[in-house]
C-alpha cells in the first residue's frame, strides 16, 4: 500500500510563529500563555490564552484577501505557503488535479462571525458583509488554500472538536491511498475573540488562572481547565514513491491511525481512548513495544486525565512509556492542536529529543513517565500522538520515521 | 457609521470604500485618476464590488441596482451614479 | 472526499450499501412523505415564518414544519439540541428502524457516524447572540447570559456525538464539513470507512437549519437568495430563464449505511449501492464558479470510473441545480463535458425546486432522492420549470415526475469554497 509520507511542515503557535522559533521555544520549554491581548477580559473570570505573537497578515498576504477572511484563515494561508515551500514544492507546476487539501476546523472564522453578528444585531441585516457567507464557516480554509495554491484535486473538512486535526491528516492519507500525490492537512484554528471566549467558557474546561505558570497542568494535583489558544500546523503528505522521486526531505511517514467514540454517558462502558490507541497501532502493523513516545492530549480535566492515564497504563503499563504534552507551552489551540503535536513529534524524531511538559507536577497516582521539566534526549523512531474532542471523540495517531 | 446623505461622492471616497471593503490588486494599485478603469482591469470581482456596493449604499444611504456594479463598469462611471442618486434621493433644500 | 477510490474498487474489495434511510424535509417529515411531495411536484416553499423577515431581500424559504415533542425529544433535549440536531436525530430513527436495527444492537464498536452540515448550528448561535449581546448592545458579551449548551453549538461535531448517542455507535464518530456539498461528502467519507474497514455500519448523513437572520443577511449582501417574495410557492426555478437565486431550505437526510456482505448475510433490505464518489475542487473562487464545468465535470468521470460504469449507464442525474444564474450553467456545462451526448439524452431533475437548497443538507437529502428514483423507477420533477434558459439546454423532467427505469443514478453537488462532488449509486437489491 502507498505509504504517506510528511515532506512539509509548517508551524503557527502561541510560543513561536514559524516552525524554527517554535521548536527553538520548545525544546527549550519557554511558553505562549499569557494575558490576551486582542480584547479587553477584565469582565471574564477567565483571562488567559495562548495567541500567536508578531503576526503581520499584511507581510504576507496581499490585500485583496485581507478583508475577506478571519485570523485563523490568514495564519492558515502563510502557514500553507510555508510548508509548500518547505516540502520545496511550486504548486504551480504541478498537475493542479493531482493535490487536494484536508483541514481540520472547531468552530469556523467565530471572530469574523462575532464582527457580523454584531453589525447584524446592532445596526441590520444590510450591515452584513458579502463575505459572511464564507468567512466565518468551517470549510474556509480548505477552500481559501486551495485557491491560493491552485489545488484541484480532493478536498475536504472534518469536525471532530479537538480530535479533529488527527482525523484530517488520516483523511489525506486516505487521498493518497486513492491516487492524489499530494495533500495539504492538518488544522489551523482560534477563537480568541469576546464571543469565542465565552462560548469556550460555557464548554465548563477553561482555567480561570490568573498565572499563566499556573493556568494549564494537565496530569498535576491542580489541574483546573485548559488555557485556549489559536494557531496550530499544517503539513505536506505525499505518497512516498513521488517524495522519493523527486528527492525530498521526509520528516516521517503517517503510520496508523483509528478513532473511536465514547459510550453515551452513564452506560458504565469503558470510555473509547484505549481503544483507538489499540487501532492506531495494529493499523500501523506495529505493537506497543514499537512505541518510543507519547503525546498526550493532556485535557488537564482530572476526570479526563484519569482516563488517559487509565488507557495508556493499560497498552503500555505502568510508566511504560515516556508522555509529554508540549501543548503546555501553547494552550489548546482547537482543531490546531493536534496536528502541531504531529509536527513536534516529526521534530522530535528528527533531532532525538523529547520536549518537555512545561510547569507540571505529575500526580504519581496517574503511572505516567511525564517528560517535565527539561527536553530528554531519546532514540525515537515511532510516536503516537493522542487527542480528543467534547462529547466523546478519540483518535489516535502513529507517526514513523520514513523507512523505519 | 455616519452616513453622509448631502456629500458628494469623490474619487478618493471610493478608492478608500474600495481599499476597505476588497483591499488592491499587487501591480495595479489604485493611485492616479483611474476614473477610466473597469472594476475587472482593477481586479475586483463581483464579491468585492458587492461588498464596496453595500458599503456605500449604507454611507449614502442610497441604493444602487446591479448594472452600477458590472465588472465592465468604470469607476467614473459608479461615481456619476451614486452622485445622481444622492442628487435623487436628498434633492437640495430651497 | 474520494476515500480509497483506486484500492478498492466497487467489484474489488468491501462494498457500501444503504439500508435505511430517515428524512426530515421541507414538506414532509418521513421518507414516505417526501416521495409523496417530490413524486408529485409539489413545492414545499413559503414565505419565512421562523422569524419576522421584514426588511430582508430575500423573505422566502423552505421550512420544515417540525414538532419534536411529536419525535420523542424532551424539552431538554430540544434546549440542548440546535433545530439541525433535531432534526438529525429524528432522521436517524427513523434510518435505524427502517434497516431494521434497533439502537446498540449492531455491535457498536464497529458502528461510526459521519454526519454533514455545511454551517453548524447557525440558528443556535444566532439566537444566543444576540442573548449574550443584549441585541447587540454589547460589543464584549455577557458571559452571565451564555447557555451550558453554547459550545455544543459552538462546534458543530456536536451533531455526530448526538446522533451517535442516539444510535448506539462508538466507532469512527465525525462531522464533514465542506459547505453545500457536506451532505455528499459525509456519505462518500463514511463510504471510505466502510471500504477500508474502519467500520461495517454507518449512520451517515447530513443536517441543517439556516433560517435565521444571520444567514439570510449574508446571502441577501451577495443576491444569491431570490427576491421573489410575491410568489413563494413558485420561487425556486432552477434551469429556468426567469430564475433569480436559490431558496433557502432545512432539514436532514440520514442512512444506515453497511458492508455488503454484512447486510446480505442478516438479509437486510438492500436499498441502494454506493457504487462511486469522487470529490475535486474548483480553486478557483470562494463563491464563484468557472462556466466551463470542468471540475464538476472530473468528480463525475471519477465516480463513474470507480463504479466502472459507462456515461450512457446513467439512467437520471440528480442535479445540484440551485437555481442561482451562474450554478446552473455551470452544472449544465459539467454534464456535457463528462456525459458527452448522453447528458442530452438522460433526464436531469432538480429537488431543490420543490424543497429549496438546505445548504450542507441538501446533499443528502438529494442521496434520499436518487434512492427513492431507483425504488420506485420514477424520476422527480423539476418544479416550475417553464421555459428553461437557452443555455440550459438538456432534459430536465419539467414539472412532473416521469416513470422511468432507473438501476443507476448520478448525483452531483457544487459549493462555496469551490467544492464539487459526485455520487453514483445503483440498485443492490
Amino acid at each position: 500500500m502507498t505509504a504517506a509520507v510528511v515532506t512539509g511542515v509548517a508551524v503557527a503557535a502561541p510560543n513561536g510563529l514559524g516552525t524554527d522559533a517554535y521548536w527553538r521555544a520548545t525544546r527549550a520549554g519557554t511558553g505562549g500563555i499569557r494575558p490576551i491581548r486582542k480584547f479587553d477580559t477584565s469582565r471574564y473570570p477567565v483571562t488567559l490564552a495562548g495567541e500567536v505573537p508578531d503576526f503581520r497578515p499584511e507581510d504576507h498576504l496581499p490585500s485583496r484577501l485581507l478583508p475577506q477572511t478571519d485570523h485563523m484563515t490568514r495564519l492558515a494561508l502563510v502557514a500553507a505557503d510555508q510548508a509548500l515551500a518547505d516540502a520545496g514544492v511550486d504548486p504551480g507546476a504541478r498537475d493542479p488535479f493531482s493535490m487536494g487539501v484536508v483541514t481540520a476546523s472547531s468552530s469556523g472564522g467565530f471572530e469574523f462571525g462575532e464582527r457580523e453578528l454584531r453589525n447584524l444585531w446592532s445596526k441590520g441585516g444590510q450591515y452584513v458583509s458579502a463575505y459572511q457567507s464564507f468567512a466565518w464557516f468551517y470549510a474556509v480554509n480548505t477552500g481559501q488554500i486551495s485557491i491560493r495554491n491552485g489545488m484541484r484535486g480532493p478536498c475536504g473538512v472534518v469536525v471532530s472538536d479537538q480530535a479533529g486535526g488527527l482525523d484530517a491528516l488520516a483523511q489525506a492519507r486516505r487521498l493518497i491511498r486513492g491516487g492524489t500525490r499530494l495533500v495539504v492537512s492538518g488544522g489551523v484554528d482560534g477563537s480568541i475573540c469576546s464571543w469565542g471566549l465565552v462560548a469556550q467558557m460555557a464548554g465548563g474546561r477553561l482555567s480561570t488562572a490568573t498565572d499563566p505558570d499556573r493556568a494549564y497542568l494537565p496530569f498535576d494535583a491542580a489541574a483546573a481547565g485548559h488555557v485556549p489558544g489559536e494557531g496550530g500546523a499544517l503539513l505536506v503528505l505525499e505518497d512516498a514513491d513521488s517524495a522519493r522521486d523527486r528527492g525530498a526531505r521526509t520528516y516521517g511517514e503517517i503510520a496508523g491511525y483509528a478513532a473511536t467514540f465514547d459510550p453515551k454517558p452513564g452506560t458504565g462502558r469503558e470510555p473509547g481512548l484505549r481503544r483507538a490507541i489499540e487501532l492506531a497501532l495494529d493499523d500501523a502493523g506495529g505493537t506497543a513495544a514499537d512505541v518510543d513516545l507519547v503525546f498526550a492530549d493532556a485535557a488537564a480535566v482530572p476526570e479526563l486525565d484519569r482516563i488517559e492515564a487509565d488507557a495508556l497504563t493499560a497498552v503500555f503499563g505502568p510508566r511504560g512509556v515516556p508522555v509529554t504534552a508540549p501543548k503546555t507551552m501553547t494552550g489548546r489551540l482547537l482543531s490546531g492542536a493536534a496536528p502541531l503535536d504531529v509536527v513536534t513529534a516529526l521534530l522530535a524524531l528528527a533531532d532525538g529529543v523529547v520536549p518537555p511538559t512545561v510547569n507540571v507536577t505529575p500526580l504519581p497516582g496517574y503511572g505516567l513517565d511525564l517528560v517535565v521539566g527539561a527536553p530528554r534526549p531519546a532514540r525515537l523512531e515511532t510516536v503516537l500522538v493522542l487527542a480528543r474532542g467534547h462529547g466523546g471523540f478519540n483518535s489516535a495517531l502513529v507517526v514513523r520515521r520514513a523507512g523505519a | 457609521m455616519t452616513t453622509h446623505e448631502h456629500a458628494e461622492f469623490t474619487l478618493n471616497d471610493l478608492k478608500r470604500i474600495l481599499r476597505e471593503a476588497a483591499g488592491e490588486q499587487e501591480g495595479t494599485g489604485l493611485a492616479g485618476d483611474i476614473r477610466a478603469f473597469t472594476f475587472e482591469q482593477l481586479g475586483y470581482d463581483s464579491l468585492a464590488r458587492l461588498e464596496a456596493g453595500g458599503r456605500i449604499e449604507r454611507t449614502y444611504a442610497v441604493a444602487l441596482d446591479e448594472d452600477c456594479l458590472n465588472d465592465t463598469t468604470t469607476l467614473g462611471e459608479l461615481l456619476a451614479a451614486v452622485n445622481r442618486r444622492i442628487t435623487e434621493a436628498h434633492p437640495a433644500r430651497p | 472526499m474520494n476515500g480509497t477510490t483506486d484500492r478498492r474498487g466497487a467489484r474489488g474489495g468491501r462494498r457500501a450499501v444503504i439500508t435505511g434511510i430517515g428524512v426530515v424535509a421541507p414538506g414532509a417529515v418521513g421518507t414516505k412523505e417526501y416521495w409523496s411531495l417530490l413524486s408529485a411536484g409539489r413545492t414545499a416553499t413559503r414565505g419565512i415564518t421562523l422569524f419576522d423577515p421584514a426588511g430582508f431581500r430575500s423573505r422566502v424559504a423552505a421550512e420544515v414544519d417540525f414538532h419534536p415533542e411529536d419525535h420523542g425529544l424532551g424539552p431538554q433535549d430540544v434546549r440542548r439540541m440546535d433545530r439541525a440536531v433535531q432534526f438529525a436525530v429524528v432522521a436517524a430513527a427513523e434510518a435505524m428502524a427502517d434497516a431494521g436495527l434497533a439502537p446498540g444492537e449492531a455491535d457498536p464498536h464497529r458502528t461510526g457516524v459521519t454526519i454533514g452540515s455545511g454551517v453548524g448550528a447557525t440558528m443556535a448561535l444566532d439566537r444566543e447572540y444576540r442573548v449574550v449581546s443584549d441585541g447587540g448592545r454589547l460589543d464584549a458579551v455577557d458571559h452571565a447570559y451564555a447557555v451550558p449548551h453554547l459550545y455544543d453549538y459552538f462546534v458543530p461535531s456536536s451533531f455526530a456525538a448526538e446522533v451517535a448517542w442516539s444510535v448506539g455507535a462508538e466507532g469512527p464518530t465525525t462531522v464533514v464539513s465542506t459547505g453545500c456539498t457536506s451532505g455528499l461528502d459525509s456519505v462518500g467519507y463514511a463510504t471510505g470507512l466502510i471500504r477500508e474497514g474502519a467500520a461495517d455500519v454507518m449512520v451517515a448523513g447530513a443536517a441543517a437549519a439556516p433560517i435565521s437572520p444571520i444567514t439570510v443577511a449574508c446571502f441577501d449582501a451577495i443576491r444569491a437568495t431570490t427576491a421573489r417574495n410575491d410568489d413563494p410557492e413558485h420561487a425556486s426555478r432552477p434551469f429556468d430563464r426567469t430564475r433569480d437565486g436559490f431558496v433557502l431550505g432545512e432539514g436532514a437526510a440520514i442512512f444506515v449505511i453497511e458492508e455488503y456482505e454484512r447486510a446480505r448475510r442478516r438479509g437486510a433490505f438492500l436499498r441502494a449501492e454506493i457504487a462511486g464518489f469522487a470529490t475535486r475542487s474548483n480553486a478557483y473562487h470562494m463563491t464563484g464558479l468557472r462556466a466551463d464545468g470542468r471540475e464538476m465535470a472530473e468528480a463525475i468521470t471519477r465516480a463513474l470510473a470507480e463504479a466502472r460504469i459507462a456515461p450512457e449507464a446513467v439512467d437520471y442525474v440528480n442535479a445540484h441545480g440551485s437555481g442561482t444564474r451562474q450554478n446552473d450553467r455551470h452544472e449544465t456545462a459539467a454534464f456535457k463535458r463528462s456525459l458527452g451526448a448522453h447528458a442530452y439524452r438522460t433526464p436531469v431533475s432538480s429537488v431543490k425546486s420543490m424543497i429549496g437548497h438546505s445548504l450542507g443538507a441538501i446533499g443528502s437529502l438529494e442521496i434520499a432522492a436518487s434512492v427513492l428514483a431507483l425504488a420506485h423507477d420514477v424520476v422527480p420533477p423539476t418544479a416550475n420549470l417553464h421555459e428553461a434558459d437557452p443555455e440550459c439546454d438538456l432534459d430536465y423532467v419539467p414539472l412532473e415526475a416521469r416513470e422511468h427505469r432507473t438501476d443507476t443514478v448520478l448525483t452531483v453537488g457544487s459549493g462555496f469554497g469551490g467544492f464539487q462532488s459526485a455520487m453514483v449509486l445503483r440498485s443492490a437489491a
